[in-house]
């Protein structure tokens, strides 16, 4: 059935899932943005504990997700994964050490000789949450603002700055998504916190925290929003694939395909509707409202950088050498052999909703974060 | 394509060596230790007896504390090839991918969520679907190793796909070839017989401690029951596959076989080198003798590798200087094929500049006759294929010999735990218990053999380490090796600490 799909047809359907495992990814980064509020959420080490367990039932699933992101990638766009991991190096390795640092500190935090202390754990903890999901945001906020580099005629990467990627840094208007990225998975976090916890205390210190966040959230998300929307773009001929520059493109693509502006404006709506319900009719209710707004915001955005000609990595450099999907994919018959496998995908989705929904009908309680006959972080 | 400077390609091979050594001292526990946790479990639910789930909760402690690491570790593998294997990532990319996708949708999610209910379950689900949690995350880490074999299995015998000069990469021709390829499929078997071997020497091991110190001894000898069984099972498995991996390094690599053997003179009929010692002057192509002291195994080595007492099995000299009477080619005449190969690449990409259909047609013809040898194009002088030969050697002998001891070991235990009483024999409790390292060693070194065997190849044939590197200064890479270097080597102590304390707690002492 995939088979008798045109290349550009497979490039897009594998386009659209990279855009969905980002949006997916970035609504599971509430375990990050948890972990930055480890300390303001609590008032003692017993109410600590609560949200240190109640977010590692979940970190494998974020981690997965990532891990995920980065295999999809690597099959389906491999020149992305060529070009943007060799070339931004010292970029996706600070990624990389704030999850491997996290990966140990739940099983490892309250271990009797544990080495560290969980002080240690508790900061690699808060490292992976801050500066990880700041390093992250630059990382995804380079799609639009481009990246130092060119392929030559075997299409390997060449850099042009010896930074290797913390460059990146020197960007100001990379930390708009950046920053906007930090006090929105602590929101979400926020609401899933109200869902799964049930404890008065640390629900109103919880709604006190969304309602702040979501102030500093916004200016950043709307200069985002704006930055992008006004900036000149790169785009390639459909034929020639050669790369002119267009301005306001991002703007013509959400009017040129509606439903993409829909889908953007819908998500937002929806974050915003469950931030309202959080905070001023205190129900607990928004972790999933939350978590669909975020996904489609993320997936449109993904979308609009990636679908209409666009150009979902400008090199800063060499502007012929950028990657757009028609360039950067797999062959027709990788293409085609992946997307077997993405059948399986709803599949999985569903039994991690499953196994979700089994596990968090019991609220995490004071009486059972105290019970011995239950494995604790 | 040029080769990169020598500093640069050693430092990133010492860095994925360092990071994958790394990973795989967790890995095998996982794959090992999920199965006879979910064994354990199932004889508590079959006989309700509370003991049992004590048992089953103990090593699934570990279990987790083990986990955690080998995640922590497996995530940087996953980026590495594009971090530090641009080119490779871009030259091999449409074909090496793939199985890292299907990895991280069959496996690991599979994995981590089960992993979940097997932790906090116990009091949220039903047992039977906790079991079946239990045996899922066995499953979904045992899947996890296949297809990221898989993706190695291609590395040493690249199949299924074509090259594509306009992009310069190879492309997926057939997935099935890839996915079952003979040395994927050996590979496998192998590997995962590897982790049962560690699982099951982690587990006699650390039972035959407590018992030594007298803590827990009635749980300890039944786990030392399951322990002593499943290992004498799996270990006769390893010996197995491994002679059938051995089999496919003879069809596939033969200099990787050579290079294992230090068989430089190739003969009929050969026989295995049980021990001996490397003479370190011996060169390519001269009449010194290889081997000192050596004690030799007839016509095992014919055998193993071509299942043949008969065959011819080659030697260093033969495969670096061509041995015409056996019709082998000579590493020269490949190099002068590889050339053909590159230059008609760089042909093609001329031609097609200035859109010379014929010459592009030309060009096309010859590249893809010397396809095949398009990696020994980059290859300065003959003996370049040869890998270090001491390191492979001595790798695989120690392999060998624990593996040979790992069976009498099982054997061992477990007849005197069944016929007789295992807590009078102190020294064989104590032999169980300095085995546990042994079975690491063991596996680091089969990893050894495996990769080093390959070099200069990081593509066996196609693409020398030298040219899959990603251009950067080595001054980065030598960072980046240290910075894992030592957070690896913090957490990994971190991990032993926590491990020896919860033994230290036992059994009983945590529930
Ligand atoms: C407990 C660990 C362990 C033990 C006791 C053995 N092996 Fe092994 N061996 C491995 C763990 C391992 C491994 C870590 O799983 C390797 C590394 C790469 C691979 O495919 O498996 C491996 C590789 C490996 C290779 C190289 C495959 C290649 O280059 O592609 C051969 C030929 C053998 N083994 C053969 C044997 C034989 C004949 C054994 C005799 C009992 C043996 N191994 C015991
Ligand atoms: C986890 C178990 C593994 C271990 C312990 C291991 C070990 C090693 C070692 C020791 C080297 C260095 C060889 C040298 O440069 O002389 C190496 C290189 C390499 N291995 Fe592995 N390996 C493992 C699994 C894999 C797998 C599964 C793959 C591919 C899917 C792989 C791909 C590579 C690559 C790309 C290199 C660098 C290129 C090269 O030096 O050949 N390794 N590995
Ligand atoms: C060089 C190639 C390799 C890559 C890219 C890789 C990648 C990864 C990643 C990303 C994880 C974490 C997954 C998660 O989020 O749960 C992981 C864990 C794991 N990997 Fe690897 N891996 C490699 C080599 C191997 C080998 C050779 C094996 C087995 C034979 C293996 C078996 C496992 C298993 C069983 C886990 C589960 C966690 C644990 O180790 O305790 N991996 N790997």
């Amino acid at each position: 059935m995939f088979e008798t799909l045109s290349l550009h047809a497979l490039q897009v359907y594998w386009w659209i899932i990279i855009a969905l495992l980002g949006g997916l990814f970035v609504f599971i980064m509430f375990i990050q943005g948890g972990q930055t509020l480890l300390n303001q959420l609590s008032a003692s080490d017993q109410e600590k504990s609560m949200l240190v367990n109640s977010l590692g039932r979940k970190w494998e699933l974020g981690f997965t997700t990532l891990v995920l992101f980065g295999g999809a990638l690597f099959a389906a766009f491999p020149k992305f994964y060529a070009t943007s991991f060799g070339g931004a190096y010292w970029l996706w390795l600070g990624i990389l050490f704030s999850f491997i640092i996290q990966a140990v500190s739940y099983e490892y935090r309250k271990k009797e000789s544990n080495f560290l202390g969980a002080k240690t754990y508790e900061t690699f903890l808060f490292i992976n949450g801050s500066v990880g999901t700041i390093l992250l945001g630059i990382a995804i906020s380079t799609f639009f603002s481009g990246a130092a580099f060119t392929l030559d005629d075997n299409n390997f990467v060449h850099w042009s700055v010896g930074t290797r990627g913390l460059e990146a840094l020197m960007e100001p208007l990379n930390y708009l998504l950046a920053i906007a990225m930090y006090f929105l998975v602590r929101i979400i976090a926020g609401m899933y916190f109200l869902n799964n916890i049930d404890h008065e205390p640390i629900r109103t210190r919880t709604r006190a925290m969304i309602k702040r966040n979501i102030v500093y959230f916004l200016p950043f998300f709307l200069g985002f929003v704006g930055w992008v929307l006004m900036k000149d773009v790169y785009t390639y001929h459909p034929d020639t694939l050669k790369v002119t520059q267009v301005s306001m493109h991002h703007l013509y693509t959400f009017i040129e395909l509606p439903y993409l502006a829909g889908m953007f404006l819908i998500g937002v709506v929806m974050v915003l509707v469950a931030v309202f319900n959080s905070v001023f009719r205190e129900k607990n209710c928004c972790i999933f409202t939350v978590g669909i707004g975020t996904v489609l915001t993320v997936m449109a955005l993904l979308l609009n950088v990636g679908l209409n000609h666009t150009i979902y990595y400008p090199s800063t450099t060499d502007m012929q050498s950028s990657l757009s999907i028609a360039n950067s994919a797999g062959s027709h018959y990788t293409l085609t052999a992946m997307s077997y496998a993405s059948l399986m995908v709803p599949f999985v989705l569903a039994y991690i909703a499953f196994v979700w929904h089994a596990m968090d009908k019991v609220k995490i309680t004071e009486e059972e974060i105290t019970s011995a006959d239950e494995h604790q972080y | 394509m040029e080769l990169m400077n020598t500093e640069l390609i050693d430092w990133s091979r010492a860095q994925f060596a360092l990071t994958a050594l790394y990973h795989f001292l967790f890995v095998p526990l996982t794959l090992g230790l999920s199965f006879i946790v979910a064994i354990m479990e199932t004889i508590y639910v079959k006989t309700g007896d509370q003991r049992w789930k004590t048992i089953t909760r103990f090593w699934m402690t570990l279990f987790a504390i083990n986990f955690a690491i080998g995640v922590a570790t497996g995530l940087i593998m996953e980026f590495e090839f594009g971090t530090n294997w641009a080119n490779y990532s871009w030259f091999v990319g449409d074909i090496f991918g793939a199985p890292l996708a299907v990895e991280g949708i069959l496996a690991f999610f599979m994995e981590s969520t089960f992993f979940a209910v097997m932790f906090f379950g116990w009091n949220k689900v039903s047992k039977g679907f906790h079991l079946v949690s239990t045996w899922l995350v066995a499953v979904g880490s045992n899947l996890s190793a296949f297809w990221i074999l898989v993706a190695n299995g291609w590395m040493q015998y690249p199949v299924g796909m074509e090259f594509n000069p306009d992009t310069v990469r190879n492309e997926m021709a057939n997935f099935w070839d890839v996915a079952l390829s003979p040395v994927a499929v050996a590979k496998f078997l192998h590997t995962i017989g590897s982790g049962y071997v560690i699982g099951a020497l982690f587990v006699i091991g650390i039972s035959a401690w407590m018992i030594l110190k007298g803590r827990d001894v009635l749980e300890a000898k039944r786990s030392m029951v399951v322990g002593a069984s499943f290992g004498l099972l799996v270990s006769i498995f390893l010996a197995v596959s491994g002679d059938e991996s051995a089999h496919q390094v003879a069809q596939q690599q033969p200099v990787k076989l050579a290079a294992m053997e230090g068989l430089y003179k190739g003969e009929e009929r050969a026989g295995i080198i049980a021990v001996g010692i490397l003479n370190p002057d011996k060169k390519i192509g001269d009449d010194l003798p290889p081997l000192y002291g050596d004690v030799e195994i007839p016509y095992a080595l014919s055998l193993l590798g071509y299942h043949d007492i008969d065959a011819f099995v080659p030697g260093l000299d033969d495969l670096v200087l061509g041995n015409e009477k056996y019709g082998i080619e000579g590493a020269a005449s490949k190099i002068e094929k590889g050339k053909i190969a590159v230059q008609a690449l760089q042909s093609y990409k001329e031609a097609k500049k200035i859109d010379d259909k014929i010459a592009m047609a030309e060009a096309r013809k010859l590249l893809d006759e010397y396809m095949p040898y398009f990696g020994y194009g980059y290859l300065e002088k003959p003996t370049d294929i040869v890998p270090p030969i001491a390191l492979t050697f001595y790798s695989f002998h120690i392999m060998v010999g624990l593996g040979t001891w790992f069976i009498l070991l099982f054997l061992i235990v477990l007849y005197l735990t069944m016929a007789s009483d295992i807590t009078r024999f102190k020294k064989i409790l104590w032999l169980s218990v300095w085995s546990i390292p042994l079975g690491y060693i063991a596996a680091e070194a089969g990893w050894v053999v495996a990769e080093v065997g390959r070099q200069p190849w990081a593509i066996q044939d196609l693409m020398p380490v030298g040219i899959a590197a990603t251009h950067i200064d080595a001054g980065n890479v030598k960072v980046s090796f240290w910075l894992f270097a030592v957070l690896f080597t913090v957490l990994l102590i971190a991990e032993i600490k926590i491990m020896l304390r919860q033994i230290a707690i036992g059994i009983k002492g945590g529930h």
